[in-house]
């Protein structure tokens, strides 16, 4: 492998980590909150609402339904409206975000709804509120599967990256596709395929690592 | 077990024996679908007492339990606590009250991801207590259930009947009014049961705590409960002091929960026992009170030399009363001998009953 090829390589890890992480976060920030919504407003939920329950999963459906590639496409304006181009890493970032939240929420939905009801019953017997059951129990007692749903996401988004590069967003499946099988350059698909393994496992690793300190079950 | 914590060390100094009611339900009704869970229940509990609610599973009393702190919702009927009457209460509105009282569960309910102390501190985090206040109350209650050493342990590392102490401190630590056990002895063995129960008891005695609790076991409402109330589909069958709802249980369903408490014929006896005849009337004899002590036969036998022979039972003690039941076995030679016996007996306020005719007395 040429130094140029190197650099690239490197290049487009940094770009494949860069829409990883930034749709993964925001994903988790999103998601989290949706699966709440999910887990609270469901039948026997501490805010039962079922119309609200079945609007927010309709919604949610509606994009895990659209594959990734459309909705790379479907979000164009969108993109441009909060980017200011439909092009490059940071445009992938807005799909890539989009459709990780409602994956990410149906996880955490089901962490959430894995919640002992007992430990909801206690803490509404002690006088709490349903922030305190949420802060107190619903998150902290679902948090190592929250954690292990997180890594999946990333692992999936690394994925869906590759897709991106659809819209000139770089990164690793991208450049697999161009140099690899395009041009095939099988060293540069053998080592795209390397660097991934190591990404993947190695975000698995520190999942688990993660999931088991918090875990005290 | 720490027996030398003082009461004014752990709150809520022991009250006067002041005929106060803590708990009053008038008429509670609860639907569920077709079935009522709670068919009117009219009960009441007063400050310092244990009340004893027993029934089969699906008897109700789960919902009725949950009834008292607003967990559940009953459709109709009053129920006061502390004199207030919750039912009309939004949960909001419920939320102050639930701190007067305390609840322990079956399944301990634990957070798994808290310490011990911040379990036991939970309710006190909720009541906006600053942290340090919080886990110096949280140890202190850790003492008085015998678990000081374990403050930092997680719940998963505790045994049952350890994870139930952490469960009763934590319900104290909001220095209730009123303690709700729900079936908190139900998942541990019989010694662990003992010993959780003779906590409550303690904790009864010194702080003055008002205890309900719902069971399905009668050794859990004998050891701990001053009054018991039985509770079936929905209705609550008979209610009074527990020595005397031993020694004289009315509703069917009360002796049969009492069936594996209280003396019963042996079956070998049982199974050959005749309604009409036989060579020895087979007679139970029930007494409660200061004739349960026994020396009631020695003077049935002065008065009636060979006129019985003991076949099963014994002398129980509950409350501080003798609880007596026995069968005796009387010879129907002299045909008139059982009606002598029977009315000895009776004469002295035993409860006596032919059960039938044994054919075979070898």
């Amino acid at each position: 492998m040429t130094p140029i090829m190197l650099e690239l390589l490197f290049r487009s890890l940094w770009e494949t980590v860069l829409m990883t992480g930034a749709s993964g976060l925001i994903s988790l920030v999103a998601g989290l909150p949706l699966g709440l919504a999910l887990v609270a407003t469901a039948r026997g939920g501490i805010a039962e609402n079922l119309w609200i329950s079945r609007i927010l999963g309709g919604i949610i459906n509606g994009f895990r339904s659209v594959p990734f590639i459309i909705l790379l496409v479907a979000l164009i304006p969108l993109t441009r409206l909060i980017v200011g181009t439909a092009l490059g890493t940071w445009a992938a970032i807005v799909p890539l975000a989009i459709a990780a939240t409602p994956y990410y929420a149906r996880i955490a939905e089901v962490s959430l709804r894995e919640v002992d009801r007992g430990l909801i019953d206690a803490v509404r017997a002690m006088g709490g509120n349903r922030w305190t059951i949420i802060r107190e129990v619903l998150v902290p007692e679902a948090l190592p599967g929250i954690v292990a749903g997180f890594t999946v996401t990333l692992v999936t988004l690394i994925g869906a990256s590759a897709m991106a590069g659809a819209i000139g967003a770089g990164g690793l499946g991208d450049l697999a596709i161009r140099y690899g099988y395009q041009r095939f350059e099988t060293n540069v698909m053998i080592a795209v395929v390397v660097v991934l393994i190591v990404l993947v496992c190695g975000i698995q690793w520190l999942g688990d690592r993660l999931v088991a300190r918090l875990d005290h079950r | 077990m720490n027996s030398f914590i003082s009461a004014a060390a752990i709150g809520a100094p022991p009250q006067a024996a002041v005929a106060e009611e803590v708990v009053r339900l008038t008429d509670v009704k609860r639907q569920f679908g077709v079935t009522a869970a709670l068919d009117g229940v009219s009960l009441t509990v007063k400050r310092g007492e244990i009340l004893g609610i027993i029934g089969r599973s699906g008897a109700g009393k789960s919902t009725l339990i949950r009834c008292l702190n607003g967990l559940e919702r009953a459709d109709s009927g009053e129920i006061l606590i502390e004199g207030r009457d919750i039912t009309g209460l939004q949960e909001r509105e419920l939320q102050p009250l639930r701190r007067r009282i305390g609840m322990i569960f079956q399944h301990f309910n634990l957070l798994s991801v808290k310490t011990v102390e911040e379990n036991v501190a939970l309710p006190l985090k909720i009541e906006g207590v600053a942290k340090s206040e919080r886990l110096r109350r949280a140890h202190e209650l850790l003492d008085l259930v015998g678990l000081a050493d374990k403050a930092r342990a997680y719940p998963s590392s505790l045994s049952g009947g350890q994870k139930q102490r952490v469960g009763i401190a934590r319900a104290l630590a909001a220095r209730p009014a009123l303690l709700l056990s729900d079936e908190a002895t139900s998942a541990l063995d019989p010694e662990t049961t003992r010993s959780i129960l003779a906590l409550l008891k303690d904790i009864n005695r010194k702080l003055g705590l008002t205890i309900l609790l719902i069971t399905h076991e009668m050794e859990v409402v004998r050891g701990i409960a001053d009054r018991v109330a039985v509770i079936d589909a929905g209705r609550i069958v008979e209610e009074g002091q527990v020595w005397s709802v031993f020694a004289d249980p009315q509703a069917a369903i009360t002796r049969s929960l009492l069936g594996g408490i209280r003396p019963q014929l042996p079956d070998t006896i049982a199974g050959r026992l005749s309604p009409t005849s036989g060579s020895e009337a087979i007679l139970s004899v029930d007494l409660a009170g200061p004739q349960a002590q026994g020396a009631l036969f020695a003077e049935l036998l002065a008065v009636l030399p060979h006129s019985f022979r003991l076949v099963h039972g014994g002398i129980d003690h509950i409350q501080n009363q003798a609880v007596a039941r026995f069968f005796i076995a009387v010879p129907t030679r002299d045909p008139a001998l059982a009606g002598k016996v029977e009315q000895f007996l009776t004469a002295r306020s035993a409860r006596v009953e032919v059960l039938g005719y044994d054919t075979n007395h070898a």
